[in-house]
């Protein structure tokens, strides 16, 4: 699951930062001379050079990979999906206007706000986001998701909208199409 | 460049300044304690362990968001005032002012909460202060207006150290020796403390400024709701200040690091070309990476979220390479004297460094979409705040405690709270980053039942800090209040 990988990454990156910080502590206390720490002056130097380098290419690669192919669909051109949804959200539930989809066939989400800012999250059967966007006052956000698994998915709000935020939940049921 | 003195007379406090600075970090721990409590409060409730009606925890939450920020910024101004007024003239009175300031806007906001029954966060977004449903839209003004006296305290100060620092640099650009950047024999002992001070006061200013237009905005509409705002705009003005405002505490609090951290160490510590350079780029970095925040606003131009997303992965560079990197070459076999001040410094930048790693993910605009208002977030930035710029502040009180004595503080009580603060630490982010993977909303009063575990996981680690942090809390203030100024030298040696 994608939450699982960006959890193994930030572990092993914040793991990384840990051994850095352990490994310097443990040569902390022993002084030295003025020869050998102009070498370690010297030593530390080259060692940065080589992690700018490799934080470079790391961030460029990164950059090119997460953005080639634009992760949010455009706003202002028709996205001619086969599924359209239209949601609004109020002070403290959901209006979707399709409570049955199917799988395999994109679903354009329309989403808005009758009041105030809301936050429209997609919540798998498992329990796990699979995507959001803001739900806004005067402005129409729309998501493009392809469903590959069936079942019983949960709208929940997650932008903080007053007292009715937790319990401002909503469901859709996604289905197999039909001969398959 | 910062003296290797430990207690240098250039720091000697007056006795007026003295009692401002008490001031200060008598009245932060003490709210830092409070407000950890409120929190504690508000895990268990999360975990079932505990019961506030939702419109109780909510004002909690505006209250602990607001009360924590805010505490923050005024005791990271304490931190720079302390470093910056050996390099520069500041005013006493201009110190003050901002401490009388914050204080009535604190009473505002606490006011608005428990009086007014505010309940909008610490940052509302439009139109939600002024339809409320339980609060009413004045005391929503009230809360804002306490915003705005804190705004301007901080404004004065800022203008006070940016008038001494013109005087001595001539402008912002030599004081944050730019003119070294790509050459140039650099003056060894330009001080960093006047290079951080200067950006905070660039970049928190335009962020006060741009929170003061807002909030006028807010106002208006609240005694005129026929002026209609735009969502967008305000919740961009919105984050600009929120961002930086938050963001400066942790360039005010690093200036204790630069300046102390050597003295510890033994070993020289000045400004090179690279130090300069981070410095510079974070200055641009802060100013424009708010955008990360509205990643999920697909209506915000796309060349904003492309923004948002390049410089947030950005920041990395300066804080992993000059400050995080500058500073272990500085502790690397340098026989450092471990007490309480160096180990807070370790900690520090430790949180800082590896706190900053799950929040540079989450500006990832594919991640965002997954992690976006999910606990990930209170876990990426509580593990800077309380892990990183906390102890920074710490660090300093423990040092000024010990200048009394002529001697770091290093008591055995000491020793078993500093390990207690970080377990108790580790144990209470990471149940917050755990829970952004399986997908626990924030900010809500009411979890689900299959989000339980990882809530009382977070309990547990909050109660184990706020134990290390009242210890802390009763030690340096009495520290702080009984030490005769160490300008009364006579005294300080008998
Ligand atoms: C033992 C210490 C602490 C505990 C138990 C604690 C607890 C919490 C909790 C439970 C939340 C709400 C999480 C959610 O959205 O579900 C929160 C939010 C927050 N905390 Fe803390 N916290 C602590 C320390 C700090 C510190 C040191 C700061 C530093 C400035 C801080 C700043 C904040 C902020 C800014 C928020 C966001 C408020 C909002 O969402 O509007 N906290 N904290
Ligand atoms: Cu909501």
């Amino acid at each position: 699951m994608y939450q699982d990988i960006i959890w193994t990454v930030a572990l092993a990156a914040m793991g990384l930062v840990a051994l850095g910080f352990l490994w310097v502590i443990s040569q902390a206390g022993k002084a030295a001379d003025a020869a050998s720490s102009q070498r370690a002056y010297h030593g530390a130097n080259v060692l940065r050079r080589w992690l700018f380098g490799i934080l470079l290419v790391v961030f460029a690669g990164v950059t090119w990979a997460s953005l080639h192919r634009f992760p949010i669909p455009r706003q202002h051109a028709a996205l001619d999906a086969a599924q359209v949804v239209d949601v609004i959200g109020r002070q403290w539930s959901w209006e979707v206007s399709t409570t049955t989809l199917t799988t395999g066939t994109p679903v354009e989400f329309r989403v808005t706000s009758g009041d105030v800012n809301h936050g429209f999250a997609i919540y798998a059967p498992d329990g796990r986001i699979v995507t959001q966007t803001q739900a806004m006052p005067g402005f129409t956000n729309r998501i493009l998701y392809t469903f590959t698994e069936p079942g019983a998915y949960r709208v929940m709000c997650l932008e903080y909208c007053g007292l009715g935020h937790a319990p401002m939940v909503s469901e859709f049921q996604v289905v197999a199409p039909e001969g398959n | 460049m910062a003296t290797l003195t430990m207690y240098p007379d250039d720091e000697r406090l007056s006795r007026g300044e003295r009692s401002v600075f008490n001031l200060y970090l008598v009245s932060a721990v003490a709210l830092f304690v409070l407000m950890m409590l409120l929190g504690l409060a508000m895990r268990m409730s999360q975990g079932n362990w505990l019961a506030l009606a939702p419109d109780l925890f909510y004002r909690v939450l505006s209250m602990h968001g607001a009360g924590m920020v805010g505490t923050m910024g005024l005791v990271t101004t304490a931190v720079m005032w302390f470093f910056l007024r050996k390099y520069v003239t500041l005013h006493l009175w201009a110190f003050l002012a901002n401490y009388v300031l914050f204080l009535l806007g604190a009473l505002c906001i606490i006011g608005s909460i428990f009086i007014g029954n505010y309940a909008g966060l610490w940052t509302f977004l439009y139109p939600l202060p002024s339809q409320g449903m339980v609060w009413s839209p004045q005391s929503a003004a009230v809360f804002m207006v306490g915003y705005l006296l804190i705004g301007v305290g901080m404004l004065l100060f800022y203008l006070d150290a940016a008038a001494g620092i013109i005087r001595v640099f001539g402008n912002f650009a030599r004081a944050l020796g730019l003119q070294w950047l790509f050459g140039g024999q650099i003056d060894p002992s330009h001080p960093k403390a006047v290079v951080a001070g200067t950006m905070v006061i660039i970049a928190n200013s335009l962020g006060i400024l741009a929170g003061a237009v807002v909030l006028v905005l807010y106002l208006i509409n609240i005694y005129d709701p026929q002026m209609v705002l735009n969502a967008l705009l305000t919740k961009n003005l919105t984050y600009w200040f929120g961002h930086m405002y938050i963001n400066a505490t942790i360039y005010m609090g690093v200036i204790a690091v630069y300046e102390l951290l050597p003295r510890y160490t033994g070993k020289p510590y000045s400004v090179s070309r690279p130090f300069l350079w981070s410095w510079a780029a974070s200055t641009v970095f802060v100013i424009i990476v708010f955008p990360h925040h509205l990643l999920m606003d697909y209506a915000e131009p796309r060349w904003m979220a492309v923004t948002g997303q390049i410089i947030s992965h950005g920041a990395l560079f300066p804080v992993f390479l000059v400050t995080a990197y500058g500073a272990l070459a500085n502790v690397y076999h340098s026989g450092m004297r471990w007490t309480m001040p160096s180990r807070l410094m370790m900690l520090s930048l430790f949180g800082w460094a590896a706190g900053i790693v799950p929040a540079v993910i989450d500006g990832t605009i594919s991640v965002n979409r997954v992690m976006h208002n999910t606990q990930w977030v209170p876990g990426h930035f509580h593990f800077y705040l309380l892990l990183g710029v906390l102890p920074m502040a710490l660090a300093l009180m423990y040092h000024v405690v010990g200048s009394r004595r002529q001697a770091p503080p290093d008591s055995g009580a000491d020793r078993i709270g500093l390990p207690l603060y970080l377990v108790g630490g580790l144990v209470f982010v990471m149940a917050f980053l755990d829970a952004g993977r399986l997908s626990v909303a924030r900010r809500m009063a009411t979890h689900l039942p299959e989000w339980w575990p990882t809530d009382q996981a977070g309990a547990i680690g909050a109660a184990l800090v706020i134990l290390a942090m009242s210890y802390f809390a009763v030690r340096i203030g009495a520290g702080l209040l009984k030490a005769p100024a160490d300008g009364d030298r006579a005294h300080a040696a008998g």
